[in-house]
């Protein structure tokens, strides 16, 4: 055997190339766009002290009010589709018994699947991110950041914290997309595993508004969600990110763990 | 064999899963523990004893002897250790402290607990902080820390001793450390400095006369004195545990119409004996070390109270250190808005209660209790103003959104409520639109902006509308703030007022402009009551309530003025105001602090966390090694044997088994014909020999070499089994390629051209697969079978809807394929077909092979064809059985 079966740049031909890739892409495109439009049609003034406030009054502030918007719901879907659509969705064509007497071996396909899942929502967030601080930029003019409590951020400090930002983002997309992974592995229905991400989304987050929960809400896969917002602020501190990353990377893992015990352990009957 | 086979895997599976479950809880167990465990309180209720005595203190007025019920925490170390003194707050008890008690008892301490006089188990009535009671007793409990023998004499019946209390407890503190000089060490929590002009405040600057009663406030610390001691039996005893004769003042005060007229003498005796019970007489005398902790949520007792008592002590010479937070009476700070927030999930806006908050401010606040006590009680003569052991002055700006603490900020001097060194910067204000009010008659309906208690769970409501009744209100607004400022004191504002009558109540709040409304960042009202002559202006300066606010830049604030308000007792005559500005400015003393760095560490959380990952990393990092490093085992006898199938065996969760003790063997050259009425179990093995299902005992070898999941053998297998499956986005020769780059092996090895010939589509493989027919896709997936020509091919059902051409186009296709040294095992319902292909036959019936070899051996002869040999076997197969009984499909 002269190459790797089921290598990442032939998994990644397979998943890439399908149609709701593109239109994904095309989402994360538009977006940005109808909301320049919602803003136009309104007549926010750009006080005040929320994001949405200060949306229209550069790239940097647009970039930050959009990734706000798009990280809780938008992002997650993405997520999941790349990362846990896959298996389903060729177990409901029939290619996944072929490919898996090609021979793949399970964790194989497993390790391919996760891999270009990953990268493709990686990619879809650098995309989206380079895409509202250009859209930003052309429609609002390239002012440095200003921040919600006052002041200003000047470009170097503030991408950086959004390159951070964007990372813990990206890492608080992993514990759902794990578990669209792991819901991917057990059901043949395509967009099952999303919906079973989405729905953990929201049940975690129901519980996170449940004070009687006390301090057992911190172990909630999005309790940390927003913690990045504390970034952009005259002093970050980069301290606090670090529990939502762990708490975030010790759910991926297990969800990830079971996919791969489920998934070596299955009879293929699709 | 099988049986005890399937035994052992079970229990293996069982063996398995309890080790999963074991890990899964251990890892769950380490990452949530320091979450959730209280290890301080844990650790500290381990080492302390509790003694619980009652000890005899001055006697009641009427002669009635008193005792106080108290426990002393012990410390578990020898030695003498400094001791504290915990009060407890208004309609408390020494439970309240038994928390804190264990704590300090833990830190070192030996702490004295006790409910005051008329609380509790103790005996007695409330004094509300009497000299010659309350305060008498705390000194009776200092002679009994003296008479103790693990505690640190200073002198002879001097004890090394603070006197620690939040509100009622901490006034006691304070009015103990000025009747005592044995105090050496102070620390008093959102009390106040005189009880009288707490209850009768007045906000407008040079007016010493009292201003409205707190009638809200007072109604609520009189009920709490009732607590249990209501006798229904006893008639007109509604005083409770009150002393009768404080009880009789209060209730003369409170249920007199207001403070004029006859109400006048009531108010006044009150006045003078709350102030009585105030630390303000005797601050002069204090010589402890003192911490001030007040509230900027607190419409008891506001930061204009501890500001009294630290400019007292200051001018006694007493060092004194200076603590604002986000908390007081009426709760925790919350985040004020005006809307809901922004999208995303439900629970991820600002307005929840941050109960986490609470504890953490609890959590701090005893910290830096803890902190004062070490630093003051350690014996160091020479404690100064200068050498504090917490800073000077604390401030917090006020609660951000979502979970972050506030951030907090420290100056090396207090500066009082009127900014550094009395700079203050200022910010214009707009003329009001509307700049009269009127006070209603009989003072209804009055408007609502403090609600005692409750301040934290009104701020996602916008109360504007409460507070700003129509045409009862005058609200001037500023104009936009030009920098972001962070105010630190108590702004003021100079009004001009002209009345309609002869004294005028007004009661004054500051409010942030949101797109939404108003809203009210501290909860709390600057009550104003001036004597004016009728018609004529009088320039009126008011101090608004201090606090913290933080103005962004752009905002704009607002001033409302309002004729009533419904936890004071406002004057019950109509009269119209006329309010203009007398200074254009509202005045915002600032402070420049330097912030306290909230960066967050490793706590114990994070570690928790962290060690949790790595046990699971570690556990995964383990199965994986193991799994990858699991032979291939071979069978070296079945080397040459292109398939040898043994001993299958796959039972379903319900026991029936769709394949059992299955065997029969391919050898190479034949086209072997695998027969079977539906249900037989013919898929099933099928899937076993392709590693898609896992069978529950045997094995299958090809060429020699075990066949499991992903078995690298299986590279010399082709299989189409139970239809074809492609991507129905790519084209057919788009599939085609991509199937044979996920086997990795190399492009020149495929032999596509073979294949595609063989499925004979013509152009309409470049064509995407979702358009083509059935037929099409199934000639298309013999044709991915056959890629790389493997030598062992399996085919199930190849000619489902094939027309006849092409199924007589398959049969030299496929017998071809076999002469050439390989092998075919195809499975068909088309029993003229396979005779026709096929050299060997195996014929399966529920599970189990009832015949297997070639043609002739089942008994294909001239006169007998294979439809009747099938037909026969099946039903020559034992009656009565579970043969017959076909799992329907």
């Amino acid at each position: 055997m002269s190459g790797t079966a089921l290598s990442v740049r032939v998994e990644a031909r397979r998943q890439l190339t399908r149609l709701r890739t593109r239109w994904t892409f095309a989402v994360l495109l538009v977006l940005p766009l109808v909301v320049v439009g919602a803003y136009a049609l309104g007549d926010g003034d750009g006080e005040g002290q929320r994001f949405s406030d200060l949306a229209t009054l550069g790239s940097a502030n647009f970039a930050i009010f959009m990734l706000f918007v798009t990280a809780p719901l938008l992002l997650l879907i993405v997520a999941a589709l790349f990362v846990g659509d896959p298996v389903p969705s060729e177990a409901s064509w029939a290619s996944l018994r072929y490919l898996l007497i090609a021979p793949v071996s399970r964790a194989r396909l497993l390790t391919s699947t996760l891999l270009v899942g990953l990268g493709a929502t990686v990619v879809a967030m650098l995309t989206l991110l380079l895409w509202v601080l250009l859209v930003g930029g052309l429609f609002y003019g390239w002012d440095s950041l200003t921040l919600p409590v006052g002041g200003t951020l000047d470009w170097p400090t503030m991408l950086g914290r959004l390159a951070v930002a964007s990372a813990y983002i990206f890492v608080g997309l992993l514990p759902f997309a794990a578990i669209a992974f792991w819901m991917g592995v057990r059901t043949d229905a395509p967009l099952g595993a999303v919906g079973v991400a989405v729905l953990a989304s929201i049940v975690s987050s129901i519980l996170d508004a449940l004070d009687a929960l006390g301090d057992w809400r911190r172990g909630l896969p999005n309790h940390y969600a927003f913690e990045w917002v504390g970034l952009f602020s005259p002093e970050a501190d980069y301290g606090a990110l670090l529990p939502g990353v762990l708490w975030a990377l010790l759910w991926a893992t297990v969800f990830v763990a079971l996919a791969y015990r489920h998934f070596s352990r299955k009879d293929i009957v699709s | 064999m099988a049986s005890s086979r399937l035994g052992a895997a079970a229990r293996t599976a069982r063996a398995r899963l309890a080790v999963a479950v074991a890990v899964a809880v251990a890892v769950a167990g380490i990452a949530v523990a320091p979450l959730v465990l209280p290890w301080p309180a844990l650790a500290a209720a381990e080492r302390t004893e509790i003694e619980s005595m009652r000890v005899p203190v001055g006697d009641e007025p009427d002669g009635s002897s008193v005792q106080l019920d108290v426990d002393l925490y012990r410390p578990d170390e020898t030695g003498s250790a400094p001791a504290v003194v915990l009060g407890h707050g208004f309609g408390g008890s020494k439970d309240d402290v038994a928390d804190r008690a264990q704590r300090l008892a833990g830190e070192g301490f030996v702490v004295l607990a006790y409910s005051a006089r008329g609380f509790g188990d103790s005996g007695g009535r409330v004094h509300l902080n009497d000299p010659d009671y309350e305060i008498a007793d705390a000194q009776v409990l200092i002679d009994e820390l003296a008479d103790d023998d693990q505690v640190r004499q200073d002198a002879a019946g001097d004890p090394r001793v603070a006197v620690v209390g939040g509100s009622y407890g901490g006034a006691m503190a304070l009015m103990t450390a000025g009747a005592d000089s044995r105090v050496d060490s102070v620390v008093a929590s959102i009390t106040w400095n005189d009880l009288g002009r707490a209850f009768y405040p007045q906000a407008a600057a040079g007016v010493g006369d009292p201003g409205p009663f707190k009638k809200l406030w007072a109604s609520t610390f009189f009920t709490a004195a009732l607590g249990e001691g209501v006798d229904p039996g006893a008639a007109g005893q509604v005083c409770g545990r009150f002393d009768p004769e404080l009880c009789a003042q209060f209730r003369a005060a409170m249920e007199s119409g207001d403070s004029g007229d006859d109400g006048g003498d009531a108010n006044a005796v009150l006045r003078e004996r709350l102030r009585e019970h105030s630390p303000a007489p005797t601050l002069a005398d204090v010589t402890a070390p003192t911490y001030l902790m007040q509230g900027m949520s607190d419409s008891l007792f506001g930061l204009d109270q501890a500001d009294a008592t630290a400019r007292a002590l200051l001018e006694a010479g007493a060092p004194v250190a200076v603590d604002w937070f986000n908390g007081g009476h009426d709760g925790q700070t919350s985040v004020a808005t005006a809307q809901q927030d922004e999208g995303g999930p439900p629970g991820n806006d600002g307005s929840t209660l941050a109960s986490e908050e609470g504890s953490d401010i609890e959590e701090e606040q005893f910290q830096d209790t803890l902190t004062w006590l070490r630093g003051t009680l350690a014996g160091r003569d020479s404690l100064g103003q200068g050498s504090l052991p917490l800073p000077a002055f604390t401030y917090r700006a006020p609660p951000p959104r979502g979970d972050e603490a506030a951030p907090a900020y420290t100056l090396d001097a207090y500066p009082g409520l009127g900014g550094v060194g009395g700079e203050a910067t200022s910010v214009p204000l707009r003329e009001p639109a509307v700049p009269a009010l009127v006070s209603p008659p009989g003072a209804v309906p009055e408007s609502l902006t403090i609600v005692p208690g409750v301040g934290g769970a009104l701020a996602a409501v916008s109360t504007y509308q409460l507070a700003a009744l129509p045409g009862q209100h005058v609200a001037v607004d500023t104009e936009p703030v030009e920098e972001a400022t962070l105010v630190v004191g108590a702004p003021e504002i100079s009004l001009q007022v002209t009345s309609s009558a002869s004294q005028s109540s007004l009661f004054v709040s500051l409010w942030e402009v949101q797109p939404g409304g108003p809203v009210l960042p501290r909860r709390l009202v600057a009550p104003v009551e001036v004597p004016l002559s009728p018609g004529e202006p009088q320039r009126v300066d008011l101090t608004l309530p201090g606090g913290t606010w933080q103005m962004s830049a752009g905002s704009t604030w607002r001033v409302l003025v309002s004729a009533t308000d419904g936890s004071f007792r406002v004057d019950p005559a109509t009269r119209v105001d006329q309010i203009a500005l007398a200074e254009p400015a509202l005045t915002l003393p600032v402070a420049e602090g330097t912030e306290v760095s909230t960066a967050s560490g490793v706590d114990t959380e994070v570690v928790g966390v962290a060690s949790a990952l790595g046990v699971l990393l570690l556990v995964v990092a383990v199965a994986g090694l193991r799994a990858r490093r699991r032979p291939h085992p071979e069978a070296p006898q079945w080397r040459d044997v292109p398939l040898v199938v043994s001993g299958l065996t796959k039972a379903y969760p319900d026991g029936h088994r769709a394949v059992n003790d299955v065997s029969w063997r391919a050898e190479r050259g034949q086209v072997v014909g695998l027969l079977g009425p539906n249900g037989a179990g013919k898929t099933t093995t099928l899937r076993m020999v392709m590693g898609l299902i896992t069978q529950d005992a045997g094995t299958v070898h090809v060429l020699g070499q075990r066949v499991s999941a992903g078995a690298p053998v299986l590279q010399r297998v082709g299989a189409l089994v139970e239809g074809p499956g492609f991507l129905p986005h790519l084209s057919g020769r788009d599939n085609l390629l991509a199937y044979w780059a996920a086997t990795g092996r190399p492009a020149g090895e495929a032999r596509l051209a073979e294949a595609l010939e063989i499925a004979a589509l013509g152009d309409a493989v470049e064509r995407p697969v979702k358009s083509y027919s059935h037929g099409m896709r199934q000639r298309l997936g013999i044709a991915q079978a056959m890629l790389g020509l493997p030598e062992v091919l399996i085919l199930d059902e190849p000619t489902n809807g094939l027309d006849p051409p092409q199924i007589a186009a398959m049969r030299p296709i496929l017998q071809d394929y076999a002469a050439e040294g390989r092998t075919v095992v195809v499975s068909s319902h088309l029993l003229a077909e396979v005779e026709m292909t096929c050299s060997h036959v195996v014929v399966m019936h529920a599970g189990e092979v009832l015949a297997a070899g070639s043609v002739k051996e089942v008994g294909v002869a001239e006169g007998r064809n294979l439809e009747e040999v099938f037909l026969s076997t099946i039903a020559g197969a034992a009656p009565g059985s579970a043969l017959n009984a076909v799992r329907p499909r």
